[in-house]
């Protein structure tokens, strides 16, 4: 009965992604019907994650659509940091329409079901999976403040005399949010693939397309943080490199799960 | 009491009959003074409106003598009078913003205020302009009416802090002394922004303004050493060539330079606007969304409209159940002379008087606290007077009416 938690989530999620759009088309009733859509998602979503956890056997979301349903619900934690406030309602135009099809994703592949047994012992899973996926989390919302950021400043440029009708941060506020999310998700996924290299180490094993792309992104993300503390990018710049970045993460995330979890 | 109101805007009145009735503040609440001899009276005067708020017998007529002294037959004839109800509404329409030439516009709700605090308000004045500014307070708050621009200066601050966020500390170049240079800068001055540099073809001009904002005068053709340090720059010459081409602004590192062009014929270069982190907004492009966030602001205004209903019902209804206090002071009179009456036939030692007042009124507290939110919530919904009438017949009040 538990996993029957995964449709109200799912629906309160697809209700904001659309609600989303109705803001940006005209603000006001469809803003807060979004941020609530997002709200009660979290929650029945954590409800569901929290039944999970208290009824498997060990870590209990080792699958590819256990972790995309963990990774999912990281992604709405991060993103309601801010996303309920009113100045910041766009950028749930971005992240609940991604957010809404990996959860269905996650929800059809299985990953939403209740019990079951893992074969990993629960501190690797909670230092590599938690710390990989919690970085992937923060590396998606920043991606999503980027894009952001691109179309406020391509309405900008175009002189769009709309732009003031729906509140929405200002271009500084996205760039420095972005860069601040990348800074933080950075470490977490340094410290998450130690843990994994750790374990290949001790148990042997072959490097794999995943853990290979794994290291790009980490590269990636590194290089962006040079890039802007070095060479000075900002804005338009350092947005399309979070980008590639999460471009990178949504090819680790769903193209090659399948070469790295057995 | 009667609630009335007797006034003139810019709806009926041109600025000639307006300015005859204009008060200043002192004006204003001397002008309440007056007319407040045993009423209560709050004089709300701005530049679109002079409006008289009077509580009290034969009150309204007062008022319009007040405004007929001040600006004669003439002023009398366009101005408007409202009572009661219609008098509240208008009030927080007017301390909402939607009265108002621009929708929403956020200096009334000060003035408001300062009318209430100049005036003579007794119970009745003090609840209305209470709930008054509750109502715009919220109107401001739970809607975005009061957010847009309405200005080309104030849409180009707004603009500015669309890229910057904050204006404090972010640095300001005017290129031009002249009227709409200032009335621009005092835009972004007002909302945080340093005016560092003020440039001009006359020096002495540049000098005249600069000093004004505690900033440096700078001659045009020093125009480019200046663009390297600058977040915001106002141009507003009537130079008949660009003053700032693509080839003045040096690299930035990403920087974002926001440039606001109220010339025209144009002082900046409009391929300025295709440098990396670089927005060009011309007086044209400015009106554009001075025009599109007004129709925002109309929008807006329905839901101000909706919040304004919601507190003028409030008020009547704490207006209606003004009907049934005397009864319930007289049902609360009568119960507590029964009580002190027949407590003062029995013989009792102190500490036992004291223990049966405690009872006794604990006791009449509680049968009488339903009937009187009953009789204050039939009143709200128009029942008053008769349940008052029925209070007063079954327990014998008639004659203490």
């Amino acid at each position: 009965m538990a996993e029957l938690l995964f449709w109200p989530a799912l629906f309160a999620y697809g209700e904001a992604a659309v609600a989303y759009f109705g803001e940006a088309r005209r603000p006001g009733v469809a803003g807060r019907l979004a941020t609530w859509g997002v709200r009660i998602g979290w929650l029945a979503q954590t409800t569901l994650l929290a039944l999970q956890a208290a009824r498997a056997d060990g870590f209990p979301w080792e699958s590819w659509a256990g972790s995309l349903n963990l990774f999912v619900w990281l992604v709405v934690s991060v993103y309601l940091i801010w996303g309920c406030r009113a100045r910041f309602r766009l950028l749930g135009l971005v992240v609940t329409p991604i957010v809404a099809a990996l959860f269905a994703l996650a929800g059809f592949g299985g990953g939403t079901e209740i019990g079951g047994h893992n074969h990993y012992s629960n501190l690797f899973l909670v230092a590599h999976v938690g710390l990989v996926l919690a970085a992937f989390a923060g590396f998606t919302v920043a991606a999503a403040l980027a894009a952001l950021y691109l179309f406020q400043e391509r309405r900008l440029k175009r002189h769009d005399a709309a732009i003031l009708r729906v509140p929405s941060p200002p271009l500084a506020a996205l760039d420095a949010l972005s860069a601040r999310m990348i800074l933080l998700a950075l470490p977490a996924l340094t410290l998450g693939i130690g843990a994994g290299l750790l374990r290949l180490e001790e148990r042997g094993g072959d490097v794999d397309a995943l853990m290979l792309f794994t290291g790009v992104t980490w590269l990636a993300y590194g290089g962006y943080l040079v890039l802007r503390a070095g060479a000075g990018w900002r804005g338009r710049r350092a947005a399309f490199v979070a980008i590639a970045g999460f471009a990178l993460v949504i090819v680790v995330r769903l193209a090659l799960t399948g070469t790295h979890f057995g | 009491m009667k609630l009335s109101l007797v006034g003139v805007s810019h709806h009926h009145a041109p600025v000639e009959l307006r300015e005859r009735s204009a008060l200043s503040l002192p004006e204003a609440g001397a002008l309440a003074g007056e007319l407040a001899d045993g009423r209560e009276a709050v004089v709300l005067s701005t530049c679109n409106r002079t409006e008289i708020y009077i509580a009290g017998d034969d009150a309204e007529e007062h008022a319009l003598e007040a405004l007929r002294v001040r600006g004669g037959d003439e002023l009398a004839g366009v101005a408007y009078r409202l009572a009661d109800h219609a008098a509240a509404v208008h009030l927080f329409r007017v301390a909402a913003g939607l009265d108002s030439l621009v929708p929403g516009e956020g200096e009334i709700l000060g003035q408001v205020r300062a009318a209430y605090e100049a005036g003579e308000p007794g119970p009745l004045l003090n609840r209305l302009f209470h709930d008054a500014l509750r109502a715009g307070k919220r109107a401001r708050t739970q809607t975005t009416i009061g957010e847009s621009p309405a200005s080309v200066p104030a849409a180009g601050a707004a603009l500015a802090q669309q890229v910057f966020g904050d204006l404090s500390g972010r640095s300001v170049l005017v290129i031009g002394a002249g009227s709409v240079g200032q009335v621009a800068a005092r835009a972004l001055a007002g909302r945080g922004a340093r005016i560092a540099a003020v440039a001009s073809r006359s020096l002495e001009r540049a000098e005249e303004l600069a000093r004004s904002f505690g900033a440096s005068a700078v001659e045009l053709r020093d125009l480019r050493g200046r663009l390297g340090d600058i977040d915001v720059v106002v141009a507003c010459t009537s130079s008949p060539a660009f003053l700032v081409g693509r080839d003045d602004v040096p690299d930035r590192r990403g920087r974002p330079l926001f440039l606001i062009d109220l010339a025209v014929p144009r002082d900046i270069d409009p391929a300025v606007n295709d440098l990396e982190a670089c927005y060009v907004y011309d007086i044209d492009d400015l009106q554009a969304v001075v025009d599109a966030t007004l129709a925002g602001r109309r929008r807006e205004a329905d839901r101000a409209e909706a919040i304004v209903a919601e507190e003028a019902e409030r008020f009547r209804a704490w207006r209606a159940s003004l009907d049934v206090v005397p009864t319930i002071a007289s049902l609360r009179a009568r119960a507590e002379a029964i009580r002190a009456a027949e407590l003062s036939k029995a013989k009792l030692t102190d500490s036992e008087r004291r223990a049966v007042e405690s009872i006794t009124t604990q006791i009449l507290n509680k049968l009488l606290h339903l009937p009187t939110i009953r009789m204050k919530e039939a009143a709200a919904a128009a029942d008053g007077v008769l349940y008052a009438d029925a209070v007063r017949h079954l327990f014998g009040l008639e004659d203490e009416r």
